[in-house]
């Protein structure tokens, strides 16, 4: 039970990630069943049946929900966070291990009710990820009675659990740090974690109250967004938006700490600008809550607020750019390792410039008067969220893998992965920026309505042949991982010869992550290829505190 | 990767085309060049037996002086684009036509589009208003002013081939104006989830010649003073 029901933040990691896994096989098979109502309409889907329009409502509105809510946030964040946080600034755990214990299991609970609320009476929430009122707002609308209500419930639990994790990564970074690991010596990814998490917070106020809002017009009768009780649908895009656009980097960031920390180990050489990158992304989060109405150009607000808009949404290309350029900086003389996370990694670099530069058409409002709501925008997403999701997901498990379990991954299956995910990926996605310039509408349940899409029916079912290839190609993954974690060969300390702090710990470390004597830090995170040193890397760690005043601080840090 | 989109039938579609061009030439172009460095990058800096890494960290502005002209390459290149959208936002969403041609009510409803075209007098109200459902008729070469509404929640009319899109909020009428210059039907969309038969919301917009179009529509008006009989 106590393997279970765990205060140790390493634990909550792994059980952060496992819950997030899971969750992307339900993910995953709602993606199967959009794809296959796309290419072959009203044609029983194997494993399932007919997929009937309202259900196909309720498959689109549950994928986002799952794969933004329930995987990238799980492993991106929770299980990040939890694992690297203390490891990363030499703590032996988190600030608040019970709250942490209480983050992870409020989110099974979120999971179990988002789950079943596929078998209420009338099934799940129809009314998109976005939940847009009035379609949301009245059940007469959808036909759906308890599926809003309930996947308010569950995001509002998600976020309770977001909400609990957050305080943690904010009160550890700053109370728990280890002897000599000042801001400047803080690895980036803890950086780019602790970003995320004020993201969040000061994003998801708006959110929760517009929620509340919105589960009163449904239960209540209060018309907060229906015009013909005196409310306004607009309101909630405001609220949904100022949380929802700082959500995309919330799953961003921390995928870019991922990255920033894998570049440096496999090119042997320091990440390039490092203090840039930390005002980069300063700049960056403040200028995420300043964007947001460039979702609603269309919308039927103020047509006088689409240029403002438009011009901070292009500010914020700046901050990314230059952290871009760091990054392509941080790949010149150096002596790149091509290991299984530098491949996820570098993966991560090449397609996700495709999802940054293709928010252009989108962000340029009268391009977006074409774009907006097609095809395109589908494409376009799934460039910036799934690389960071999963090249930066795989990026990060196949680095941090050895720290998490003690073994290691099999190299040639994880090349395997690497490269039937890098296809197919871009197969399922690219063609879909061409089957949205035609004007295909997201969200239609059966294609064949429109003539005018004739042309890309080709187009539309070579795309679910890929995404089908795609997410059978993750099999290789769950073969390796559930193998390795059992029967991988033992990993050492520090395999990657990596400088961060988590790399001085034992792999796995044990509770309370480094025994009797705690580290303490003497460099900087990327002190790579420095002339005078010994090794092509030097340890933030070198020396260790005097005996007798470490057993002290083991009995406070580690409750019996 | 453009190259699927439908050729274009509105007056403005061809600025809009124009400035998706221009995106696609900038971003086509930074694609080509990073993604290409990329792999030299790779290539050229592959690990090799005795050849040693920089320890350059970047902290210098000599050193970061290549990322500063970038960024500042790609705001500048930004900012002309958006200048150039901004001028076509005028004139597709904030210049309504003052004297347009012809008013047309659009009415969006789950699921289904109609449309109604005014009295001589200029007033909406039946039996002199008449309503056609699911194919809007235009004539040619006129600029006709559209009067969205939604009865009921948000819809958005989608024309592809004429680059016009706008959602309709219930509760509020929100304009929109066309003028398409080619004759014959063009699809129209509902680009909105609105709830179980969304998908079946599409329609057609025909333009045609003023003649056709004066005849069409007393043939509407006569087919609504039938039925009111």
């Amino acid at each position: 039970v106590s393997a279970i029901f765990s205060t140790d933040h390493k634990v909550i990691g792994k059980q952060f990630l496992f819950l997030g896994l899971l969750m992307a096989l339900v993910g995953a098979f709602t993606a199967y069943l959009i794809r296959w109502q796309i290419a072959h309409p009203n044609v029983p889907a194997p494993l399932f049946g007919v997929v009937q329009y309202g259900t196909y409502n309720m498959l689109v509105t549950m994928h986002g929900t799952i794969m933004v809510f329930y995987v990238a946030m799980p492993i991106l964040l929770g299980s990040l966070s939890n694992f690297l946080i203390p490891l990363q600034i030499g703590a032996r755990d988190m600030a608040f291990p019970k709250l942490n214990m209480l983050s992870f299991w409020v989110m099974v609970l979120s999971s179990v009710v988002l789950l079943a609320s596929f078998f209420l009476p009338g099934g799940a929430a129809a009314a998109g990820w976005t939940g847009y009122p009035p379609l949301s707002a009245d059940p007469r609308y959808t036909g759906v009675p308890w599926g809003v209500p309930a996947w308010l419930l569950a995001l509002a639990l998600a976020f309770a659990s977001s909400t609990m994790g957050g305080i943690n990564y904010i009160a550890t970074v700053i109370t728990q740090r280890a002897k000599g690991m000042t801001a400047l010596r803080i690895p980036l990814t803890t950086w780019c974690l602790l970003s995320a998490t004020v993201i969040f917070f000061f994003s998801v106020g708006p959110l929760v109250a517009g929620a509340v809002m919105l589960l009163l017009d449904c239960l209540a009768g209060t018309g907060f967004y229906l015009p013909e009780r005196g409310g306004e649908p607009l309101l909630w895009q405001h609220l949904f938006w100022f949380f929802g656009h700082p959500e995309v980097y919330v799953v961003l960031l921390p995928a870019l700490g991922a990255v920033l920390e894998i570049l440096p180990v496999f090119t042997r050489r320091p990440v390039f600008g490092y203090r840039t990158i930390l005002v980069c992304l300063g700049v960056a989060t403040v200028l995420s809550y300043l964007v947001w109405a460039h979702h609603m150009f269309v919308s039927g607000m103020n047509f006088k607020l689409a240029m403002p808009f438009s011009l901070l949404t292009i500010l914020i290309s700046v901050p990314f750019s230059a952290i871009y350029f760091c990054m392509f900086a941080s790949l010149r003389k150096s002596a790149i390792r091509f290991e299984v996370p530098m491949l996820w990694a570098l993966g991560f670099l090449s397609t996700f410039l495709i999802g940054g530069l293709t928010g252009i058409f989108l962000g340029a409002a009268s391009s977006d008067i074409f774009f907006q709501n097609t095809y395109f925008v589908v494409a376009h997403f799934h460039y910036t969220l799934f690389p960071s999701t999963f090249f930066g997901g795989f990026a990060a498990i196949t680095f941090w893998f050895p720290k998490m379990f003690g073994r290691k991954l099999n190299a040639r299956l994880g090349q395997l992965h690497f490269w039937l995910t890098f296809l197919f990926f871009n197969s399922v996605f690219w063609p879909m920026f061409r089957v949205g310039a035609v004007g295909m509408p997201r969200r239609i349940a059966d294609v064949s309505q429109y003539s005018f899409l004739n042309g890309v029916a080709g187009l539309n079912h070579f795309i679910t042949v890929a995404a089908i290839c795609l997410i059978l190609s993750q099999a290789v993954f769950f073969v390796n991982f559930f193998y390795s974690i059992f029967k991988g060969p033992k990993a050492e300390a520090n395999p990657w010869e990596a400088a961060t702090l988590e790399w001085s710990a034992a792999s796995p470390p044990p509770h309370g992550n480094w025994g009797p004597s705690a580290p303490v830090v003497v460099a900087g995170p990327y002190e790579y290829s420095q002339p005078g040193a010994p090794a092509d890397w030097m340890p933030q760690a070198a020396v260790e505190e005097p005996k007798i005043q470490k057993q002290v601080q083991v009995k406070q840090a580690i409750p019996a | 990767m453009l190259d699927t989109m439908l050729k274009t039938v509105s007056s403005y579609g061809r600025d809009i085309d124009s400035l998706i061009n221009l995106i696609y030439g900038v971003t086509g172009f930074f694609f080509v060049a990073l993604q290409g460095y990329l792999v030299y990058l790779l290539w050229r800096y592959r690990r090799r037996p005795g050849a040693g890494a920089s320890d350059q960290k970047g902290e210098t502005w000599k050193e970061l002086r290549w990322i500063v002209a970038l960024v500042a390459v790609v705001l500048a290149l930004d900012l002309g684009i958006d200048a150039r959208s901004a001028r076509i936002w005028k004139l597709v969403k904030e210049d309504m036509p003052e004297h347009p041609d012809l008013t047309v009510r659009v009415n969006a409803q789950q699921f289904q589009w109609s449309f109604t075209y005014p009295a001589a007098d200029g007033s909406f109200d039946p039996p002199a208003a008449v309503t056609a459902s699911r194919e809007m008729h235009v004539p040619l070469n006129k600029k006709v002013l559209l009067l969205l509404r939604s009865k009921d929640v948000i819809h958005s009319f989608f024309l592809p081939a004429a680059r016009l899109k706008q959602d309709i909020l219930p509760g509020r009428e929100i304009p929109a104006w066309l003028e398409i210059t080619e004759v014959g039907p063009t699809p129209l969309a509902c680009t909105q989830l609105c709830g179980v038969a969304h998908t079946a919301m599409g329609g057609s917009v025909v333009a045609e010649a003023q003649a056709d179009f004066d005849h069409w529509l007393a043939g509407q008006r006569a087919a609504t003073s039938e039925e009111a009989r």
